[in-house]
């Protein structure tokens, strides 16, 4: 299904460290920033959100014109952040839960400082692989 | 290439998959590996403080990866959000999975609000470590107060933690104390959240 999406985490202390747009539809030429924008002002909605439930994935938590943020929280606070145009509960909340635990396997590397960004070629390779199966 | 045997070779650490494992690590050779990490930080260090806060930013390393891979693994993908729930988190699973037992017990201080402690009879990283007297006070305990750290403060719950020994009478070796301090946005959160 075509779409655009586009998918950032963001760490406990509001950085990003992993970016990508995902999603088949024609891109313009300033959607990457309008998108980045609207999923950081989404962070405070989030914000207040996360500590309201105990559970890991947010649904969606804002919208702007036809575009929905769906957001998941893991344990440590990260935030899994998608921009898409369409609805697929189902397979947002399994494609977060896979990126989760992607993520996790990252975490465990005793190099690697939680909170910094993820240059992992092939933690990007799988993300997008991902993104395909599911959207 | 050599050595493939039965088992499927990765090519990538992101391919294997988050199984449990084996449960059961090598006394011995923690308490070698523990005892190597103390002695190297000694030589790096002038005094007792700078000991403490390296052991404690070697825990609090341990304790972020904890606490995600427990949440993961053992509750089924449900956060923590009230300081009771994280607190007994951190009593019973992070205990048991680290150390094979829930710790010995869970309690609230009664002169601060903000203060609880779990205590241990015999803390296992300080199964096989004495403390010469110059040392006066320096508990290498300090490493699972690091630990807690991490997975209070990853959670969301920033707090101060320090690692205490609490002599008992009838018995040779003190009880260890592992005193948390909550930080007050902790508190007000939970009085917000009622």
């Amino acid at each position: 299904m075509a779409t655009t999406a586009c998918f950032i985490i963001v760490s406990r202390n509001d950085i990003p460290i992993y970016e990508a747009e995902v999603g088949v539809a024609a891109k313009r030429e300033d959607a990457a920033q309008l998108h980045q924008f609207i999923l950081h002002a989404a962070l405070d909605v989030v914000q207040d959100l996360a500590w309201t439930t105990s559970a890991m994935y947010l649904k969606s938590v804002d919208r702007f014109n036809e575009l929905v943020v769906s957001v998941y929280v893991t344990a440590g606070h990260t935030r899994f952040m998608l921009l898409h145009d369409s609805r697929n509960d189902d397979g947002i909340k399994s494609f977060f839960q896979d990126v989760h635990e992607l993520y996790i396997k990252t975490l465990l590397n005793p190099l690697y400082l939680p909170g910094s960004r993820v240059t992992s070629s092939h933690f990007d390779t799988k993300v997008r692989a991902l993104a395909r199966k599911y959207f | 290439m050599i050595g493939v045997g039965k088992m499927k070779q990765y090519s990538n650490v992101l391919d294997k998959p988050l199984t449990k494992g084996k449960q059961e690590v090598s006394l011995s050779a923690f308490a070698f590996l523990f005892s190597e990490l103390v002695q190297y930080n000694q030589t790096q260090v002038d005094n007792i403080g700078e000991l403490e806060r390296r052991l404690e930013d070697a825990g609090y390393a341990v304790g972020a990866r904890v606490l995600e891979l427990l949440c993961h693994r053992e509750k089924g993908n449900r956060r923590e959000t009230r300081l009771l729930g994280i607190l007994s988190f951190v009593h019973s699973t992070v205990w048991k999975v680290l150390f094979g037992k829930v710790a010995d017990s869970l309690e609230k201080g009664t002169e601060h609000e903000d203060e609880y402690m779990i205590s241990e009879k015999e803390l296992l990283v300080n199964k096989f470590i004495s403390i010469p007297k110059d040392m006066g006070t320096f508990n290498c305990g300090a490493f699972v107060a690091g630990i807690v750290r991490g997975v209070l403060d990853s959670a969301g719950f920033p707090a101060v933690v320090t690692a205490h020994f609490v002599p008992m009478e009838g018995q040779q070796r003190p009880r260890t104390t592992i005193l948390i301090k909550f930080a007050e946005e902790v508190l007000r959160r939970e009085a917000r959240l009622g």
